[in-house]
């Protein structure tokens, strides 16, 4: 959004968003009362955290974050599917999931290394635990369709992102993630779907352009995610948006 | 001509298109003040003044961007006539496999379309069948069966995966045409990644590709393992898994990304029955990232498919 006059004061970085209005509110409500005489010894106003509220940090840390915490998301899906695999799953295919773990979790593991102490999870004691409840995981039908989705949104949200990096090295880093997950997609499309590798769904026209990848924001992909983060709330409030 | 309906549509590949158009709520005002004047003639002419405020970078282009959209138009060009003549050779491609070839030419039309459309007249004109030789001089024979036809489909869009990889930090500059070329980009993976398939159904295999494709790179994986045994001919195809001109240009084979070996430092879950040895760590790894290729390697391989008559016209120099 460039039209900066409808926008509020943005929050300071590193306070999520919804933790700022509450303290802005708050100062807003409680300043009568520090003017009309409460000593200096009161404590501050103690202001809830919201502990199922997680707002990426902003800039190219906070893309990173989002990308890493995609990249959790698949690989912790495609664990589950290699540790439980339904029974109609082929055996050839079980190869095909162990290598689309393996590949997720090197991803995970690499944008993990170059977050470091940046990265959201740092301090956690435990990893985030991911939300699978609304897919069907016990049939091949089921867990092709949901990779299919994971994958998918892999690839829309890394054409999304690239264009939200300000390094060259980070676009070269991404970039070569990127298409692997194109890779993936195409491979589990034709899996469920024969010939659908680029289905009309995923390469899109749109003019001036043409047989391009559907991109999409931060926004628009935790917002298809949503369902698998709960009962944590994803905020991208904070992530560039040009 | 329901103008909602095309932003609608432009918005699902290109969420900032609003943006483009200074802002959503500004280029709305500016189209109600104008509505009694705009008329059925019109319309279009508005459209396409707006566009190029968009996209169009007929002027202002630097030199480094012309000279990576139109080594990627080049690229296309040396894909789209070669799905064209495989399609266009009976008995070449099998009945059940002419659907995705088609699919995939046209993809190659599409992105030819939309690079021309960005470098307007300093597009690369079209060099024609003519320009191009898939034999790489005597050492393919890509028309004669469709295993050594996808073999050579394989090796030109994996190229051109690399290409792109390694040409966009030369694009950062625009982001509008960055994103245009990463996701022409991600499809031609998409592309690569059908065709290893086709080449597996073709060899009758069923086990997924082995590491590095196996032996003369016959049963590829759907995404790039290693080095790929030098490809489907190394003669011709081991450049294009291998480095490039510089150290910022590794091979396929590289596992060390963001300045640590990944191999060493990744956690690997622990799958009973399952012990990763250091050979599957290093593929794995490998498998995971795609890497670029530079300009100069790009050129020297695109090389190999040209003619005297795309020597003629300047192709790949």
């Amino acid at each position: 959004m460039t039209d900066l006059t409808s926008q509020p004061t943005p929050a300071p970085a590193g306070l999520p968003r919804r933790a700022f209005l509450r303290v802005a509110g708050a100062s807003a409500a409680s300043v009568g009362l520090v003017l009309a005489g409460c000593n200096s010894t009161d404590p501050l106003p103690v202001v809830p955290i919201d502990p199922n509220l997680l707002t990426l940090a902003a800039g190219e840390t906070g893309l990173l974050n989002y990308l890493y915490l995609l990249e959790q998301l698949e690989a912790a899906f495609y664990q589950k599917v290699v540790d439980a695999p339904p029974a109609d799953l082929l055996p050839a295919d079980k190869a095909f999931f162990a290598d689309l773990r393996d590949h997720e979790v090197v991803h995970r593991e690499s944008i993990r290394f170059a977050l470091a102490a940046n990265a959201y999870d740092a301090n956690r004691a435990t990893p985030l635990a991911f939300n699978f409840s609304t897919l069907t995981l016990t049939t091949r039908a089921g867990v092709l369709a949901a990779a299919q989705q994971f994958e998918d949104l892999g690839v829309a949200a890394y054409t999304g992102a690239m264009r939200l990096v300000s390094t060259p090295s980070m676009l070269s880093f991404l970039a070569k993630i990127a298409s692997v997950e194109a890779r993936h997609a195409a491979f589990v499309r034709d899996l469920r779907t024969p010939g659908s590798f680029a289905g009309d769904d995923v390469v899109v026209n749109a003019a001036p352009l043409q047989s391009v990848s559907l991109t999409k924001t931060p926004a628009q992909v935790i917002e298809e995610a949503k369902a698998f983060f709960l009962p944590i709330v994803v905020s991208t409030s904070l992530l560039p948006t040009t | 001509m329901d103008l909602l309906k095309i932003f609608s549509e432009i918005e699902k590949i290109d969420g900032e298109v609003y943006e483009r158009f200074d802002t959503r709520r500004r280029v709305f005002r500016h189209m109600a003040g104008l509505g009694k004047t705009i008329t059925a003639a019109t319309m279009p002419v508005m459209l396409g003044a707006m566009f190029n405020k968009a996209y169009g970078q007929t002027t202002g282009l630097s030199a480094d961007i012309k000279n990576t959209l139109n080594l990627a138009l080049q690229l296309e060009y040396l894909e789209y006539y070669y799905y064209d003549a495989g399609l266009k050779t009976p008995g070449l491609i099998p009945t059940a496999d002419v659907p995705a070839v088609t699919i995939m030419r046209d993809d190659e039309l599409g992105h030819i379309n939309a690079l021309k459309g960005v470098l307007g007249a300093d597009a690369f004109p079209d060099p024609t069948l003519a320009a191009f030789d898939y034999t790489a001089g005597g050492k393919l024979a890509p028309f004669a069966a469709a295993a050594g036809y996808y073999a050579t489909a394989q090796s030109l869009e994996d190229t051109g995966v690399r290409a792109y990889k390694g040409g966009a930090p030369k694009l950062m500059a625009n982001k509008d045409i960055l994103t245009a070329a990463l996701n022409i980009h991600s499809v031609e993976a998409r592309h690569s990644s059908h065709i290893r398939m086709m080449r597996r159904t073709l060899a009758g295999s069923t086990n997924g590709g082995d590491i590095a494709g196996g032996t003369n790179n016959a049963n590829p994986k759907s995404w790039v393992s290693l080095r790929e045994n030098g490809g489907p001919l190394p003669a011709v195809t081991a450049p294009i898994y291998g480095p490039g001109t510089t150290t910022d240009f590794p091979g396929e084979d590289n596992v060390t990304q963001a300045t640590v070996n990944v191999q060493n430092t990744t956690t690997y879950p622990t799958v009973p029955g399952v012990t990763f040895t250091d050979a599957l760590k290093a593929a794995a790894v490998a498998e995971a990232f795609d890497e670029p290729l530079d300009d100069l390697a790009v050129k020297a391989i695109a090389r190999n498919f040209r003619s005297a008559v795309g020597v003629g016209k300047g192709l790949f120099v």
